[in-house]
């Protein structure tokens, strides 16, 4: 039935007329997403028992800065997970992501749940008050990720190496893929596309920013796909590293 | 509610077999002071889309139904409803992707005012254009001309699509479900609008301080539902909303941006001393 709402008419205010599937994306949302900070919480609070095995060691846990740590940099004098010094950055780079935004906003806030699908909230600020606006300083977020993404990339090539011989073991494989993945993801940020050139009019006039511009511009096109494999993945390269590290699983592996 | 469904596309056409079929549509009739869906069977022919229809019962069955189109082409923008509650150009929408003997639902766009049936009152829209600053061309070159390269006109190119046919600003939910909030946002049309003018590689007006204040950039959530509904298949987020809220974040949130403004007196979109 319609409505007179302040001298205009909305059909049927607070319903939709979708009858298609439109709860399954939250939902589908809800479910991976919700597991997977479930996941790292989990491995960062009560997981620092199997994080590394030899010579892997998982994301979550890299660079592995504190002196407790049982491989790794080891300067900082700290008593917990070591896994809080490091997993805030990259966690608090995908949290003010603009992808991961739009996919928290729709299924964990129903703000709006779906397309032509009403809000929950009865009001809405979007990201003009606190503690969204902090949003904007999603930038700030991004170096040092990209940074965590670096070290990654040692692992990587760490992974390769068993007691001075060169060897090439699945889990090598892994923590390739993952640090590939997490600098496809890292690169295909939104910010980082305004970084590299997108804050200029005249790209025409600084031709590396333009070619830095088109190559990131084409990665973000893919950035929603890319968060979802790089998210999963790494989540798994954990689950790998801690069930070779226990014992559970043989890492098959060559060694030269 | 009716049973409605949706065939996926590239399924098995209804119009292979439409000769002979009736189609039938619920469609919402009313004015300001009110109204309520009503139903309509006509006879369905091959080739045709939601507005052919529509023009039918409109023919056959409800002379006095209102409904707004031009160009059926889908370029002018006017035939903007809901289609099984999804925000859609009645010209582009063909019959058979719909699943045949279904009802199909149509409804006008939600968030502006009811004229009559399918007809809304748009001049929201118009009331906010006016409020945007015109384009303010640079110096000419000392050869009385002005230049620009491809790589520069290529971004904002896409931005000329646009038809306005008002499915991004219907679609939005900061202004579809609050609409406390049309006072003090200005929607995705204008943001397509503003970037053009604002990423342009001649203009040299500065948009930004309208953006976060009046144009309300900051209610956006980008959850892309405009993208979602453009039927010019525009990047309205990626490409107009995100560099925008870049450049507002450059402007109004970074310490280290604000620093360097001021240590060089350089605005480094534009490479203009202060």
């Amino acid at each position: 039935m319609a409505t007179a709402v302040g001298g205009k008419v909305r059909v049927a205010p607070r319903g939709t007329e979708r009858a298609d599937l439109w709860w399954l994306e939250p939902l589908i949302t809800v479910v991976v997403l919700g597991g997977f900070v479930l996941y790292t919480t989990w491995a960062m609070v009560f997981g620092s028992d199997h994080y590394f095995a030899d010579p892997y060691i998982s994301p979550f846990f890299s660079p592995c800065i504190a002196t407790n740590c049982v491989d790794g940099y080891r300067f900082i004098p700290w008593a917990f997970s070591p896994a809080f010094l490091i997993a805030i950055f990259p966690l608090a780079f995908r949290l003010t992501c603009y992808y991961y935004r739009k996919a928290y906003y729709r299924s964990f806030f129903w703000s709006p749940p779906a397309c032509a699908v009403p809000d929950a909230p009865k009001s809405y600020q979007g990201e003009t008050r606190f503690p969204f606006l902090i949003q904007n300083l999603h930038r700030y977020a991004f170096w040092p990720a990209l940074v965590v993404v670096v070290f990654l990339w040692i692992d990587a090539i760490k992974g390769f190496a068993y007691h001075g011989h060169f060897m090439i073991g699945l889990g090598s494989l892994v923590l390739l893929a993952n640090a590939l993945l997490l600098t496809t993801y890292s690169l295909s940020c939104h910010s980082c596309r305004h970084l590299v050139g997108g804050y200029l009019d005249m790209l025409s006039r600084h031709p590396l920013r333009y070619r830095l511009w088109r190559r990131v511009s084409f990665l973000n096109e893919h950035h929603m796909l890319i968060a979802w494999c790089s998210l999963i993945f790494v989540a798994f390269t954990d689950v790998y590293v801690r069930l070779a590290s226990a014992g559970v699983i043989l890492d098959p592996r060559v060694v030269f | 509610m009716a049973a409605v469904a949706e065939r996926p596309a590239g399924g098995p056409s209804a119009s292979a077999s439409a000769a002979g079929q009736t189609v039938t549509m619920r469609i919402w009739r009313g004015d300001a002071a009110g109204g309520a869906f009503q139903e309509y069977t006509v006879p369905l022919e091959e080739g045709m889309v939601v507005l052919d229809v529509v023009h039918r019962i409109q023919a056959m069955q409800a002379n006095d139904l209102a409904v707004r189109w031009n160009c059926k082409a889908g370029k002018c923008g006017s035939c903007s409803a809901e289609i099984n509650g999804k925000p859609r150009l009645m010209c582009m929408t063909r019959m058979n992707t719909f699943e045949p003997g279904k009802v199909i639902t149509i409804s006008p766009i939600r968030t502006f005012p009811l004229i009559k049936d399918l007809v809304t009152d748009v001049s929201f829209n118009f009331q906010k254009a006016k409020e945007v600053p015109a384009f303010k061309p640079k110096p000419l070159d000392p050869d009385g001309k002005r230049r620009m390269y491809q790589e520069d006109v290529d971004r904002v190119q896409e931005f000329h699509k646009c038809i306005e046919c008002f499915l991004c600003q219907n679609v939005c939910h900061v202004i579809r479900d609050h609409e406390e909030n049309k006072q003090s946002f200005a929607g995705p049309r204008l943001f397509v609008r503003l970037a053009a003018l604002e990423l342009h590689p001649l203009d040299t007006n500065d948009r930004r301080e309208l953006l976060k204040y009046k144009a309300g950039l900051g209610f956006c959530n980008i959850t892309k539902c405009c993208t979602e509904v453009c039927p010019e298949h525009i990047h309205i987020t990626d490409n107009a909303i995100i560099p925008l809220k870049e450049r507002v974040v450059t402007e109004f949130y970074d310490p280290l941006a604000w620093i360097a403004r001021k240590l060089s007196g350089r605005d480094p979109r534009k490479g203009i001393v202060e």
